[in-house]
């Protein structure tokens, strides 16, 4: 299960080790909201990052999702939702809606990615 | 954008005119079954007015264009490619023996949902809004292209890749074509051969004429069908034990009751003698293998001398036919007693099992019993994810939408349309168990439902249910049903109460979802083969003209190879369908991925790790695959060898990422096409 996030993973660290005296200065500065000024130069780059970034978080919650699911399942059977063991409805239902969730929620986020690198390109 | 928008227009009419005729189809058959038209007749007529539909939506989109033929024309609309996607998904297995699989396992069979809905996340995120912008024909295109090497074009890539390609596509598109067989023979009584050749014949003429394009719209339509077929005998069974005529929601409340049944007869004094006596037949069988090789002589001098006695003393004909199935059937030497005797044994013993209950994850003697179990369920869904990411049929259709975006929200109405069914399948295994476990369950031999009899003589050969009474008290137990898990979703309707035509319908779709795979699948190996190795290495000066007609003569090839291969009845297949899986992930995913996300990937790195990880892959299986010769003592960490590819994705990955860092990067025009293919699309 843990080899599977490796793919993107050897493309993750290299910007961050490229910028960490720009983070530095703009944790200083920015607030943290502002998606900090780390960023690569072209709109091209600073797309790809900012998809990176979204593709990580919601491996990562996709991960959580099946991972967590299977593995302490002995231990969620003894809750219950609406008459389930929860570990049943996690496994036969609750973890492919969030998976719907997860995809749907990344084509409606890369649509606006694709728009905010048009604006920002002209 | 208006033209687009009229053609979904149309798309929308003629499918809504579509489900409006097969309603009324569905509506007719039920008035003539109520006339007293014969069942074998209503299985005829649903087999080849469904039959026929498929092949003119065939002969009405065909076409010789190469865009059309490879890639639907690139305009298939979201919407309409997620439907098309699910229908290319959703097998024969999925359909038919999906629902009897979580029946017979309970929780654990809750991997293969998992995993096969998981795999779409990694579809959508990693792999097809990239293949859909890079724009070209096949898979081992992509990797060919991604993995040129410095100057050269990729050619060790592209053969390594249409290799993984058919041996995946294949194993699979021969599974589904002996379901089509399977299908047509039980519901309409044609011989498994003819049933096969029939189905062929319409995935022929649908994919031979129009490739892409007539495959996709039939999908569509064979999409519905399934979707009529699995929901309305799972609707109206839920209806019958709960009154929520929504199977999904259902469910949740049977459950606990189901549980208190299993508790209750677990503790039933008929159930425990039952066991008790599939306990003694074991230990009989114990007995003779701890004879062995006496008792096999002394075995076979019972066997012939029983068979004397009874021809010597005028028995009946029943009688000596069976004592002359026991001497033929008796194991030629002390070896094939071991073997044969063993199993049936442990067939005996598992029989004698108490109920594992149905919601309990991971059920084991102890802890670390149930630690392999849960480590097993672990491996498997990590498989499908990575298998149902790089199976090369379903990320082909990534590129049959008119643009990036389009593909990203096609990938998510994939998923809901195959959500529509799988959230069905472990609800319909619970109302299936409930009403056997407390109807069937409990009732006299002589008065048992309709279904049961009709079932189980249904397939001499394997009987899809069988009932014994074993203990002889005349009340049906538990433990005396063998119980085919195929049984479960074909004999629903019957279970449920409903008229023989919704019988014919499930048959529909069953058929439906071995056909739409199967057609899929079929393309996709002769694309592979007329576009990467025709077109690509052996005459790259081919005309479009001619690329499009070997492509049609190789399908046709490969079809009737596949048939061929089906018709052999090969029960080894079968069992390493779902390998394929683990066959797909180990060869293609890692190659795919890092082709995307890493830039140092080269081409020595991708031919490296594709034969690493395909190598670890079937070195596993053969190792520890009992059918294939391996055994399961050979395990590592005791994962099953379908779960091959947990051993098999971290070889491919780390011999392409080991491989890569040792060879030179690749050159300007690789770091081009990246660059390109992570780029935003031009509004």
């Amino acid at each position: 299960m843990n080899d599977d996030d490796g793919a993107p993973a050897p493309a993750s660290p290299a910007p961050e080790s490229q910028t960490p005296p720009a983070t530095k200065a703009a944790t200083a500065t920015a607030s943290p909201i502002t998606p900090a000024p780390t960023l690569a130069a072209t709109p091209h780059a600073r797309h790809w990052q900012r998809t990176r970034r979204m593709t990580a978080m919601l491996l990562t919650l996709w991960l959580v999702t099946g991972f967590c699911t299977a593995y302490f399942a002995r231990e969620l059977a003894t809750l219950s939702v609406f008459g389930w063991p929860l570990s049943f409805y996690l496994a036969a239902q609750g973890s492919s809606l969030v998976y719907l969730a997860i995809i749907g929620c990344y084509a409606w986020r890369m649509r606006r990615l694709d728009r905010d690198f048009d604006e920002e390109r002209q | 954008m208006k033209a687009e928008r009229t053609f979904f227009q149309r798309l929308r009419r003629y499918y809504a005119l579509f489900t409006a005729g097969f309603a009324a189809f569905l509506v007719a058959l039920a008035v003539l079954e109520q006339e007293g038209m014969s069942r074998a007749w209503i299985g005829y007529l649903f087999m080849f007015a469904t039959i026929i539909l498929y092949a003119s939506i065939g002969v009405l989109s065909r076409t010789s264009n190469v865009l059309e033929y490879y890639v639907a024309g690139r305009r298939v609309p979201a919407v309409f490619n997620g439907m098309a996607t699910a229908a290319d998904w959703i097998s024969a297995a999925s359909f038919i023996s999906l629902a009897g699989g979580l029946y017979l396992h309970g929780f654990d069979g809750l991997a293969y949902i998992m995993g096969w809905t998981g795999g779409y996340v990694l579809v959508a995120l990693l792999i097809a809004p990239y293949l859909r912008k890079f724009s070209q024909y096949t898979i081992p295109d992509f990797l060919a292209e991604r993995y040129a090497g410095n100057g050269g074009r990729g050619r060790a890539v592209r053969i390594l890749a249409v290799a993984a390609t058919i041996i995946v596509s294949f194993t699979y598109v021969v599974a589904q074509i002996y379901a089509v067989g399977l299908i047509a023979s039980r519901f309409t009584g044609v011989d498994f051969s003819v049933g096969i050749f029939l189905g062929l014949a319409s995935i022929l003429v649908c994919s031979f004429l129009g490739g892409m394009r007539a495959i996709t719209w039939t999908q569509v339509a064979q999409y519905i069908i399934i979707l009529v077929a699995f929901l309305i005998p799972a609707m109206w069974l839920s209806a019958k034990h709960s009154g929520n005529p929504i199977p999904q929601v259902a469910y949740g409340k049977l459950l606990p009751r189901l549980g208190a049944r299993e508790a209750q007869l677990n503790r039933d004094p008929g159930e425990l003698e039952v066991r008790a006596v599939f306990r003694q037949r074991a230990d009989e069988y114990q007995a003779r293998l701890d004879a062995l090789p006496a008792s096999w002589d002394s075995g076979r001098i019972a066997a012939q001398r029983k068979l004397d006695i009874v021809k010597q003393h005028g028995a009946s004909l029943v009688d000596i036919r069976s004592a002359e199935r026991a001497v033929l059937a008796y194991p030629k030497n002390p070896d094939d007693a071991a073997r044969l005797w063993a199993d049936a044994r442990a067939q005996n013993l598992a029989r004698a099992e108490p109920i594992t209950p149905h919601a309990t994850p991971f059920p084991g003697a102890d802890r670390a019993q149930s630690d392999a179990k849960r480590n097993n369920f672990l491996a498997l869904v990590f498989c499908l994810m990575l298998g149902t990411a790089a199976l090369p049929h379903i990320l082909m259709r990534a590129y049959t939408t008119p643009s990036v975006h389009e593909t990203r929200v096609s990938v998510f109405w994939t998923l809901f349309f195959i959500l529509l069914i799988y959230l069905t399948i472990p609800a319909l295994a619970v109302l299936v168990k409930y009403d056997i476990y407390s109807v069937l369950v409990g009732s006299r031999y002589d008065q048992l439902p309709s279904w049961v009899s009709y079932w189980a003589n249904v397939d001499k050969v394997n009987p899809l249910i069988s009932i014994v009474d074993v203990n002889h008290d005349g009340i049906v137990q538990l433990a005396e049903i063998a119980i085919d898990g195929d049984v479960l979703v074909l004999a629903t309707p019957e279970i449920a109460g409903l008229p023989y035509v919704i019988s014919g319908l499930v048959a529909a779709g069953g058929l439906a979802a071995a056909l739409s795979t199967a057609d899929g699948l079929l393309l996709a190996i002769s694309n592979a083969l007329s576009h990467d190795v025709y077109y690509k290495l052996v005459d790259p000066t081919a005309s479009t003209q001619k690329r499009v007609t070997i492509s049609k003569l190789l399908l046709l090839a490969v079809a009737f190879i596949a048939a061929y291969a089906a018709s052999q009845k090969p029960a080894d297949i079968l069992s390493v369908v779902a390998a394929a899986f683990s066959l797909a992930a180990s060869t293609l995913f890692p190659a795919l991925v890092l082709g995307v996300f890493w830039k140092r990937a080269n081409y020595q790195g991708a031919v490296a790790g594709m034969l690493a990880g395909f190598g670890v892959c079937v070195y596993y299986m053969l190792h520890t695959n009992p059918v294939l010769g391996g055994s399961a003592a050979g395990q590592w960490l005791h994962i099953e060898a379908i779960s091959a590819g947990i051993f098999g994705v971290p070889a491919g990955l780390l011999t392409l990422a080991g491989v890569s860092l040792l060879t030179p990067a690749p050159d300007r025009r690789t770091r081009a096409l990246i660059a390109y293919v992570r780029a935003p699309e031009q509004q």
